[in-house]
């Protein structure tokens, strides 16, 4: 549904995007990631028709955007990131105003303003302007604009920004049911909110696309291992000496302590899909060392990305060690 | 071409902010004014000349009164006209709701021609609220209907120049008082670059005073219908409206 090859933007001097590849499937929900300024709404900018490339190509529903864009802008919805509306307008008639420039027939615009008001839980402020909505309500005002012509491509920069929690799990929920009958692209920078909504992610930094899949595969791809988290009382290298000893583990990591009370945190990662839990009960038994705390940790795309993005930054100043690197030197190398 | 939802919304944005009602107001007060003035000179005259008929021969409505406010009148134009197409483009840069207008099925052409033609509207009532004038003048006087047909179709195609010029401006721009500037400041210019025709040597004094706004606006008032001075403006809103377009359409390109 959405194909990108080698897509380059340059402002000026200013590279914003730099060889951008790839594509989205139909039907499918994908998260486009990157921390701040790392080309994001540059992409979907030129996804949507807003600003040409500098090189390379984008298909949306099959049409080049930069030769076909009329066609293209028949067939999407977009949400630009600050959700620009009239504000002197009132709700009902914007979203009228939209569906007739997006091509509605006469016939059915009233029904479909109202239902889309409805699905985004907007009915009751219709008549008012949207000067006086709060940010959460333009929001949904900004998603009702983008889903009103029931477009086949739905282009979202940043759909939840400066919403508050309960207006998050709801747009998450509305996002989330447009699946399927759409294919969304949804720009953000919150990571738990690409796990909960979306099925694949682009991952994106500096203008360049570093990691691309399914969530699940991303995970097992960046984190190999399986990890559990110990506490347990006892002397601190004798505990290290024994985990590690056990058939599987790879690697153990001492996180903290000990304690005042002689306990000390132990990460264990062992091949996936070996479960070192029983394990390492039985060796605390054994050793009559007090186990506080057994508990597996869910590798999640934070981590990921955390991973990706620290990663590439230490590789661009490559003199001094990050924090992360001289924790993990207290571990010998798998 | 969807130009009938543009032109729409930008009625109702006209009319939901207090734009219209401000212009609109504004216009017919100062209108109103000038026409009292007018219209008041006019009838001490006449009744000087009353005692005189000798004199009175050359009073008339159409030279007396209705030339005159035309003239003033189109100086509150010059005036008035850039507030009312400062907006249009200006302020959907500065609020980024030309990334939504412009990712829309729409032409670049029909944007153009719905805002355009909403401003116009706009105008077209200003202009109206003046009908009131002639109508008052016919109750106590003769009015030649034809001399004044024909001023008011000079100040439609006039304010047309004024509102092509002023879109221009602001599509150049995403401050709407630089818009309003650059727009006064050409049409200013338009207005009074045939002063410099009492200097300039010999082909170029014609050439300034036929692109003087001043050399043009007069005559319809007049009652003459020259197509000299139809062709001037509308050539030179069709100009001012191409390079609007292509300044709409360069944006797509330059990104």
């Amino acid at each position: 549904m959405i194909e990108v090859q080698n897509l380059t933007k340059q402002y000026g001097p200013v590279t914003a995007i730099r060889d951008v590849s790839f594509a989205v499937a139909p039907g499918e929900i994908v998260g486009f990631l990157g921390p701040n300024g790392a080309g994001k709404s540059t992409t979907m900018r030129i996804l949507s028709c807003f600003m040409p490339a500098t090189g390379g190509s984008a298909r949306v529903a099959g049409f080049d955007v930069f030769r076909e864009s009329m066609e293209v802008r028949r067939r999407i919805g977009y949400l630009p990131e600050n959700v620009p509306l009239y504000t002197d307008l009132r709700v009902a008639p914007y979203l009228d105003f939209v569906a007739e420039v997006k091509g509605v027939p006469r016939s059915a615009r009233k029904k479909r303003v109202a239902e889309v008001m409805d699905r985004c839980l907007i009915t009751e402020m219709q008549h008012r302007l949207i000067r006086n909505l709060s940010k959460g309500y333009r929001q949904r005002v900004g998603l009702a604009q983008a889903i009103v012509s029931d477009p086949h491509v739905l282009i979202l920069d940043e759909p939840t920004i400066g919403l508050d929690p309960r207006q998050i799990a709801e747009i998450r929920a509305l996002i989330k049911s447009l699946a399927g009958e759409h294919t969304v692209i949804l720009s953000t920078h919150i990571l738990p909110e690409v796990s909960m909504v979306c099925d694949s992610v682009v991952i994106i930094n500096r203008g360049s696309i570093v990691a691309q899949g399914p969530i699940a595969r991303l995970v097992e791809e960046f984190f190999p291992t399986a990890r559990v988290e110990v506490e347990i009382v006892g002397p601190g290298p004798a505990v290290l000496e024994g985990v590690r000893a056990i058939p599987g583990v790879v690697r153990v990591e001492a996180m903290a302590g000990p304690e005042s009370n002689g306990s000390g945190r132990f990460v264990v990662e062992s091949a996936r899909g070996r479960d070192v839990r029983g394990e390492i009960f039985q060796l605390a038994a054994q050793q009559r060392w007090m186990l506080l705390e057994l508990r597996p940790v869910g590798m999640t795309l934070e981590e990921v990305f955390m991973k990706i993005v620290a990663g590439e930054e230490h590789q661009g100043t490559a003199a001094e060690p990050s924090p992360v690197d001289e924790m993990t030197q207290v571990a010998p190398e798998p | 071409m969807r130009i009938w939802p543009i032109y729409k919304k930008e009625l109702r944005l006209y009319f939901t902010s207090p734009v219209a009602y401000v212009v609109l107001t504004t216009f017919l007060l100062i209108a109103g004014y000038f026409f009292y003035s007018i219209f008041s000179f006019y009838v001490r005259s006449s009744m000087q000349m009353a005692m005189n008929p000798q004199m009175g021969r050359d009073l008339n409505i159409t030279d007396s009164v209705l030339r005159p406010l035309f003239g003033n009148l189109s100086v509150i134009l010059l005036l008035l006209l850039p507030l009312v197409s400062m907006r249009l483009f200006a302020e959907e840069r500065r609020s980024g709701t030309i990334e939504l207008l412009l990712t829309y099925p729409v032409r670049d052409g029909a944007v153009l021609v719905g805002k355009y033609l909403s401003a116009l509207t706009l105008y077209g009532l200003m202009i109206a609220g003046t009908l009131v004038y002639p109508a008052v003048l016919a109750y106590f006087a003769r009015v030649e209907w034809g001399p004044l047909l024909a001023g008011y179709l000079g100040f439609l195609l006039m304010g047309a120049l004024f509102l092509a010029v002023g879109l221009f401006a602001s599509s150049l721009t995403e401050n709407q008082i630089v818009a309003a500037l650059i727009t006064f400041a050409v049409l200013l210019m338009l207005w009074i670059i045939g002063w410099a025709a009492d200097f300039a040597p010999a082909p170029f004094n014609t050439i300034l005073t036929h692109l003087s706004i001043l050399e043009h606006n007069d005559t319809f008032a007049k009652g003459v219908l020259d197509t000299k001075d139809i062709l001037y403006y509308v050539d030179f809103t069709v100009l001012a409206l191409f390079l609007t377009l292509r300044s709409l359409e360069a944006r797509r390109w330059k990104g």
